[in-house]
């Protein structure tokens, strides 16, 4: 296992390093092909671990690294998706998806000449996550769940090699985000990516994860960090568990610690 | 439903009659004198009585107001485009901008006259003056309100700012600019006409001027029923543009019923 993300001591402050800091002393580390997910207050410095990780913020203090080299500008192999779709209203489904090809190399420079196969390639990505023959609709055609699956795959559509996911199924009912747990579950079996999730979902992060790191409340950091062995595949059921329970129990107990 | 749009179709001309019926029974009712307030019979016969001089003239006041409107068109695009585009060109010419705005126009048009004479050239710099600032503000506006997250995706993606620009800066800004568009070229018929009437032979302004000292008032009337015939139907050619090329942005039920 070699680390692909890692922060060591990281600090960040929004309005430059006079302001209070929003994460101080950060430092986290996930492994090549790991999903890891993160938990913890909110305001606590989540999304900002996000930004961090993907080099869209830099620290004022520590160092971060992806696949041992030093972030110093935005990550080209990373695929994004928030609580919000944010798709363009003004493109259809698929031409939304087609998004990431038209501007990540070597894709961009073969846009026209593969223009069927990157059709093709959506058009699965589609069917897989449920929106088959969906992509000629626009966006505000779709209901939310249907535009949040659709993010997705804009994120994974050009083969990232690291997946960053903020509480993507956070605006969701509970049954599409069940389902929605298993399409990522199934993707990043068969892909091997590497996915950092950040959610409030206990569940949910225990369910997908290979560990958990539970932040403080605001500055952020690491305070706990929780394997979770429930081996894989592993199935909705394994949900209602007693042993899923403990760990759901637990990682509750570490969070209520952090807020006090 | 199709009674109902049968009834907002013709309503803008069920208004319009009205109000010249209120207009003309007003007139009679409390007996104004013509020369203070021409029922729109009267008017009509002004037209009528002087349609060459009122067709010439609407032409050459569309056209430069045309002309001037297209020049703020591609400037007003540009610069918005710049302002939009740097922070610190925002942060630098944008009070510059609004002092600018803030001078009335029928005040710059002495100096336009000193530079390049009467006519044609000052009525197409104060319509073009006049309007281009409402598409400088909308197009800038537009792209400082790109959403972070969607900036971030693009980011992640290695997009560059040129990128970002033409995939959702300019697509999401257009709304805005075609909104503007209708503003503006209400606004350059009256730049024209400011300046036709300070500094013309020729144009609606100067008819009208000319008509005043010459006290017709009928046909001082009818140079302003022209120039709103002529504001109408630009403007409506300016809704129909902007229906055209941005539907995805008027998806609200909001304002159609
Ligand atoms: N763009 C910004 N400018 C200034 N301060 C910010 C900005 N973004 C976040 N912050 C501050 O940094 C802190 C951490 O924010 P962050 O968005 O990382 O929290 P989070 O853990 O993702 O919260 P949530 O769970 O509610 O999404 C917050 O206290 C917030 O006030
Ligand atoms: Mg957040």
């Amino acid at each position: 296992m070699t680390a692909f993300v890692t922060l060591e001591d990281v600090s960040h402050a929004y309005g430059g390093d006079t302001s209070a800091p929003a994460v101080e002393g950060l430092s986290i580390s996930i492994n090549e092909g790991e999903f890891a997910a993160v938990v913890g207050p909110s305001g606590c410095g989540k999304s900002t671990l996000m930004k961090l990780a993907t080099g869209l913020q830099f620290p004022f203090k520590g160092k971060v690294r992806i696949a041992g080299e030093a972030v110093d500008k935005p990550l080209k192999i990373a695929g994004m998706a928030f609580q919000a779709p944010t798709l363009l209203p003004w493109r259809t489904t698929l031409e939304n998806l087609l998004l990431p090809l038209e501007i990540v190399q070597p894709h961009r420079s073969e846009m026209r000449r593969k223009r069927h196969e990157f059709v093709a390639r959506a058009e699965n990505l589609l069917t897989s996550v449920g929106l088959r023959d969906q992509g000629g609709k626009f966006p505000w055609e779709l209901s939310g769940g249907m535009q949040q699956r659709t993010s997705l795959c804009r994120a994974l559509i050009h083969e990232p090699k690291l997946l960053m996911l903020d509480e993507p199924f956070g605006a969701l009912d509970a049954f599409t985000r069940e389902e929605l747990w298993c399409v990522i579950r199934d993707l990043q079996a068969a892909r091997k990516i590497t996915v950092c999730l950040v959610t409030h979902d206990l569940r949910e992060a225990v369910f997908l994860a290979d560990r958990v790191f539970v932040m403080s409340a605001r500055p952020g950091r690491i305070v706990v960090e929780r394997k979770i062995d429930i081996p894989r595949p592993r199935d909705l059921d394994v949900t209602f568990t007693p042993a899923f329970q403990d760990i759901v129990h637990e990682l509750r107990s570490h969070i209520v610690k952090t807020r006090r | 439903m199709k009674n109902r749009s049968l009834a907002i179709t013709l309503s803008p001309w069920l208004y319009t009659l009205a109000l010249f019926a209120i207009w003309e029974a007003s007139v009679w009712i409390f007996s104004i004198p013509v020369f203070f307030l021409p029922p729109p019979s009267t008017i009509a016969v002004a037209i009528y009585d002087y349609w060459p001089a009122i067709y010439r003239n609407s032409l050459i006041t569309l056209w430069a107001t045309l002309v001037g409107f297209g020049l703020a068109v591609g400037f007003g695009l540009l610069l918005g485009l710049v302002i939009g585009w740097s922070r610190s060109i925002y942060a630098g010419l944008y009070p510059l901008m609004i002092g600018f705005n803030a001078i009335p126009k029928v005040a710059v048009v002495p100096i336009l006259v000193l530079w390049f004479g009467i006519g044609f050239v000052p009525a197409v710099l104060t319509a073009f003056l006049i309007s281009f600032f409402p598409i400088v503000v909308n197009v800038a506006t537009g792209l400082a309100t790109i959403e972070p997250e969607l900036e971030d995706v693009l980011k992640a993606l290695g997009a560059s700012k040129l990128d970002i620009m033409r995939k959702v800066g300019i697509p999401r800004t257009l709304p805005y600019f075609f909104g503007s568009l209708k503003v503006a070229i209400t606004l350059a018929f009256v730049g024209t006409v400011i300046s036709e009437s300070v500094a013309s032979n020729n144009g609606i302004g100067n008819l009208m001027l000319q008509a005043q000292a010459q006290f017709q008032v009928p046909l001082i009337f009818a140079g302003l029923i022209a120039l709103a015939v002529e504001g109408i139907v630009m403007y409506w050619l300016m809704a129909v543009l902007e229906k055209r090329m941005t539907g995805w942005a008027q998806r609200s039920g909001f304002a159609q019923n």
